[in-house]
């Protein structure tokens, strides 16, 4: 992608050659309205409907009521923090080895880590079956020493990191490439040490990329559902994140349930969306900052 | 503290980037590494600081072997080419940095840092962002951060590189008192032969890899130790004379030559008059501008005709470029601005040339 | 410029070691677990698995509505990157986040509710379904999801290049007397080509694996809207009753993540070509 940088924003009328007529302008402007309505707004826009179809008090209810609704939120909770964690974590090591220093199978590094987002989510799961399942390479000896691991949260945690393990580093490797070492080349001349450069000029310098990666990983390992519905076993009240919840309900027949659940997770998507509007914004005006301060520096005289 | 450099060897991939450079830099020096770009100045300086690493051979700071330090531990102020300053820290905490990182007190820091900030007029800066200051500021910011933990080294890569060539010449006069100010033992990369002469006590002329001559800056412009030398300081005429009985003849002229130079195995300053004075043989003779003459009439040792081509005023020197038709040989020669009102020279008239004095480099010229 | 800066920042082995490490725990091992479990099939036994009528009809129906659905989401894909940038109207920026939110939504809600709205007595449904068209359960109901889906990836892949476009090349189309349909159809669109192909790989691939949305909006029908993802998790879930275990719902696997590897060579492939297209 050439130039993924700013927006158009309002600026003054195109020239005439580069315009088009009214007609046109209007035609495309109200399909494209219609078609993104269709297909995003009225979808957002009924799953409220369908949540409070019966009141205010049934759809708390439906939420609260049920202690395997009330699970499932906290076992959301507490799954996707720990994968955010984990891929934050990898993606700064995997970033500052990358983009700081030169190695063989650099390259192959960076292809394996985009792996995961071409591998079919339930892929993605059946992969861990085969390790921790009963038959699977280490099952066997799991259960012996009286591990959990498929059909709990640890298998949860592992499938959804193993999904969204690309997302940190994506953001940030393309970031800190664009920064160069050259702060802390700087740093380091001044007598800072390694976890000094880090938190003191590194961090600082990558915080709205990083920030903006945790907000895409966290929104897919909170949504996520076919890795998760193949190692969790669907044990209602155990296993069951809200994704999975808000199809054990839809199953169930129990639509307004399971549209209640839904509901939460569209708020999530929506907060996500208004986060990653402002932090996006941020985050390409750093990228774009580190890029003009390298091509000044590129015309300048080694 | 003195520098020294030992037989240092650095390869970039196939490409020699450093042939057994060394050096030897006196305490409370300030010294210039001159050269194209690709000499391999800025890597000789980043080895010096820790920034980069030798394949081979030793660095010294005093007595002691540094080599295999860190740049952490060498305690080196480096100024880097685009400052790198930290951006997302105010003015104030870039200069700090450095004594931050060392756990200084409180009150000691906002004392060194506003001293600092004193010394170079940026007080009233202090809170700013490196994006809010001008080009010549930010120098002198990274050139204070740089110094803020008293380094006993001071290492500048192309310090003025990428500034604008007003504020350029400033910075370089306030550097030269600057460094007579405080001592520190120093080493500056150029490739402006212009702005090593002017800072520099000594300088160090480089190319590809090799040092090709070490001095004072006097020494260097005077007594270029080889024609790349001779070449690289500045417009150079350059005549292929035939070499006769120890003269060396160019149509008319004879070059008054004081005394042969020896190039260190630089073979391409000299072509075919390997270790002979003999007759015939062909070689090169160079001539600053400003050592040949001008006259209306023939000269009676020997001139050469040449028709102008263009007169370039600059400043107190007159710029004349001549063709000697005959020859086809163009020369630039420098004349003074009495000399351009005496002699009432207009573009396309013919004058006489004649060199005042001229140098040979020849490789292994027996004395 | 700058020189290799060869371990002179501090941390390489710690940080490469991790990331190393990470990777082989989690992507490594695991993938390989899937080959060498497909490997104590035979040959005879690997095709009997994956070339099954109902595999085959999984495959043809994984393939075709990500195919159509990729097909789709270009030219819807092309329309919202294109308004976006070049019209101003009230309201595009809300449009400009809209588009995002299928990548934000939960599989799983999306399948919800598309088949909630087309359903006989949904939004939708109540007036599609009269005229003949089912959007739920159906293959339709998988097409609509997958485009939902897969738009995103054309408009976002689309709009930097279209915004990047020197608006000197129109002028300069228009003043060899070109009207603005030929300058789109001759100028523009040919330079979008790359972007589009990318866009179109982007969904496609996307589509190939989605497993949420697809399985809530088909039903599952046997042999009609089941998809190969739903096979894998039917087998393993089977697995246990039969004594070649896991293998048979790993070799229909292996299949798919070969078809999706060749995806991704195809799709690195496509970006360094208009990389290079864009010079």
């Amino acid at each position: 992608m050439a130039e993924p940088m700013a927006k158009t924003s309002v600026g003054p009328p195109p020239p005439r050659a580069t315009s088009d007529p009214a007609w046109v302008r209007w035609g495309l402007t109200l399909l494209a309205m219609t078609i993104l309505t269709v297909l995003v707004v009225i979808p957002v826009v009924s799953v409220f409907a369908q949540a409070f179809s019966k009141g205010i008090v049934v759809y708390f209810e439906n939420l609260l009521g049920d202690p395997d609704t009330r699970h499932s939120i906290v076992l959301t909770l507490t799954v996707a923090p720990c994968a955010v964690v984990l891929n934050v974590i990898f993606g700064l090591a995997a970033a500052w080895a990358i983009t700081r220093f030169r190695f063989s199978g650099r390259s192959l590094l960076i292809t394996l880590i985009d792996l995961p987002f071409s591998v079919s989510p339930v892929i993605a799961g059946l992969v861990f079956v085969l390790l921790f399942g009963m038959q699977g390479f280490f099952g066997p000896w799991l259960r012996a020493q009286g591990i959990q691991i498929l059909f709990s949260t640890p298998g949860l945690i592992l499938a959804t990191t193993f999904v969204t393990l690309p997302f940190v580093a994506r953001e940030l490797i393309p970031l800190m490439e664009a920064l160069g070492p050259d702060e802390e080349l700087a740093a380091l001349s001044l007598g800072a040490n390694g976890w000094q450069i880090f938190w003191r000029v590194t961090l600082p310098n990558i915080r709205w990329g990083l920030l903006y990666g945790v907000i895409l990983c966290n929104a897919r390992a909170m949504g996520e559902f076919g890795a998760v519905y193949v190692v969790s076993g669907k044990i209602a009240g155990q296993t069951c994140t809200m994704p999975l919840q808000v199809e054990q309900l839809f199953v169930g027949f129990n639509s307004p349930a399971a549209f209640a659940v839904a509901s939460v997770l569209t708020l999530l998507a929506v907060a996500t969306l208004l986060a990653k509007t402002r932090v996006e914004a941020l985050a390409r005006q750093s990228m774009k900052e580190a890029t003009q301060a390298r091509q000044e520096s590129r015309g300048g005289t080694p | 503290m003195s520098i020294s450099v030992c037989n240092v060897e650095k390869w970039f991939g196939k490409f020699h980037a450093l042939q057994n450079v060394s050096l030897e830099v006196p305490t409370g020096c300030l010294l210039a590494l001159l050269g194209p770009s690709g000499s391999g100045k800025t890597t000789l300086l980043r080895i010096i600081a820790g920034l980069e690493t030798a394949d081979a051979g030793t660095i010294r700071y005093a007595d002691d072997d540094i080599t295999h330090a860190s740049a952490r531990e060498r305690n080196v102020g480096f100024v880097f080419q685009h400052y790198a300053l930290f951006r997302h820290m105010t003015v104030f905490e870039n200069v700090a940095f450095g004594l931050r990182v060392r756990k200084w007190p409180e009150a000691k820091i906002r004392e060194r840092v506003m001293e600092l900030l004193r010394l170079v007029r940026l007080e009233e800066l202090a809170q700013r962002y490196p994006s809010q200051l001008s080009g010549g500021q930010k120098q002198r910011i990274a050139l204070i951060r740089a110094l803020a933990a008293q380094p006993k080294v001071l290492l500048l890569d192309e310090p003025f590189g990428a500034l604008d060539a007003k504020v350029r010449m400033e910075l370089r006069h306030w550097l030269r008192r600057f460094h007579d100010e405080l001592h520190v033992t120093s080493i500056f990369v150029t490739h402006d032969q212009e702005e090593a002469f002017e800072v520099a006590d000594r300088v160090v002329v480089m190319n590809r890899g090799r040092i090709e001559q070490i001095g004072t800056p006097m020494e260097v412009f005077e007594h270029p130790a080889n024609a790349f030398v001779m070449d690289f300081l500045g417009n150079v005429n350059v005549f292929p004379v035939e070499m006769q009985d120890g003269r060396a003849l160019f149509g008319p002229l004879e070059m008054p030559l004081p005394r042969f130079h020896t190039s260190n195995g630089d073979s391409s300053s000299s072509s075919n008059g390997n270790g002979s004075n003999g007759n015939g043989s062909s070689t090169q003779v160079y001539v600053r501008p400003h050592e040949l003459a001008l006259g209306r009439t023939p000269e009676e040792g020997g001139s050469l005709p040449a028709r102008i081509i263009h007169i370039t005023p600059a400043g107190s020197l007159v710029k004349v470029r001549c063709v000697a038709e005959e020859f086809g040989l163009v020369m630039n020669v420098d004349i003074t601005l009495d000399q351009h009102r005496e002699l009432h020279l207009k573009q396309g008239d013919i004058v006489y040339v004649s060199p005042k004095r001229a140098r040979v480099f020849m490789p292994d010229y027996a004395i | 410029m700058s020189p290799i800066h060869r371990h002179l920042l501090p941390g390489f082995s710690a940080s490469l070691g991790f990331a190393l490490t990470y990777l082989t725990i989690l992507v490594i091992i695991p993938l390989s677990a899937c080959f060498l479990t497909a490997m104590s099939l035979t040959w005879s036994q690997f095709v009997a698995v994956v070339w099954t009528e109902r595999a085959r009809s999984a495959y043809a129906l994984t393939f075709g509505a990500s195919l159509i659905a990729a097909f789709c989401s270009v030219w819807i894909g092309l329309l919202i990157a294109w308004v976006l940038v070049r019209y101003e109207f009230p309201g595009k920026r809300a449009m400009d986040s809209l588009v995002d939110l299928p990548f934000a939504l939960p599989t799983a809600v999306a399948g919800l509710v598309f088949s909630a709205l087309y359903a006989p007595n949904g939004w939708l449904g109540q007036f599609l379904v009269p005229l003949g068209i089912e959007g739920a359960y159906s293959r339709l109901g998988i097409v609509i999801v997958l485009v939902f889906i897969g738009f995103p990836f054309v408009v976002r892949t689309v709009q930097p290049v279209l915004e990047s476009f020197d608006s000197e090349v129109e002028e300069a189309a228009a003043s060899l007397g070109a009207n603005r349909w030929e300058t789109f159809r001759r100028v523009l669109l040919p330079a979008l080509y790359p972007a589009l192909v990318t866009g179109f790989a982007l969904s496609f691939a996307r589509g190939l694996g989605e497993y949420g949305s697809v399985m809530l909006v088909s039903g599952n029908l046997r042999n009609y809207t089941e998809i190969a993802p739903v096979l894998i998790v039917e087998s393993l879930e089977e697995s246990q009753f039969k004594d070649t275990g896991y293998a048979e719902a790993t070799a229909i696997a292996v299949v798919l993540l070969v078809a999706s590897f060749v995806m991704l060579l195809v799709i690195n492939w496509l970006e360094r070509w208009s990389k290079r297209a864009d010079g």
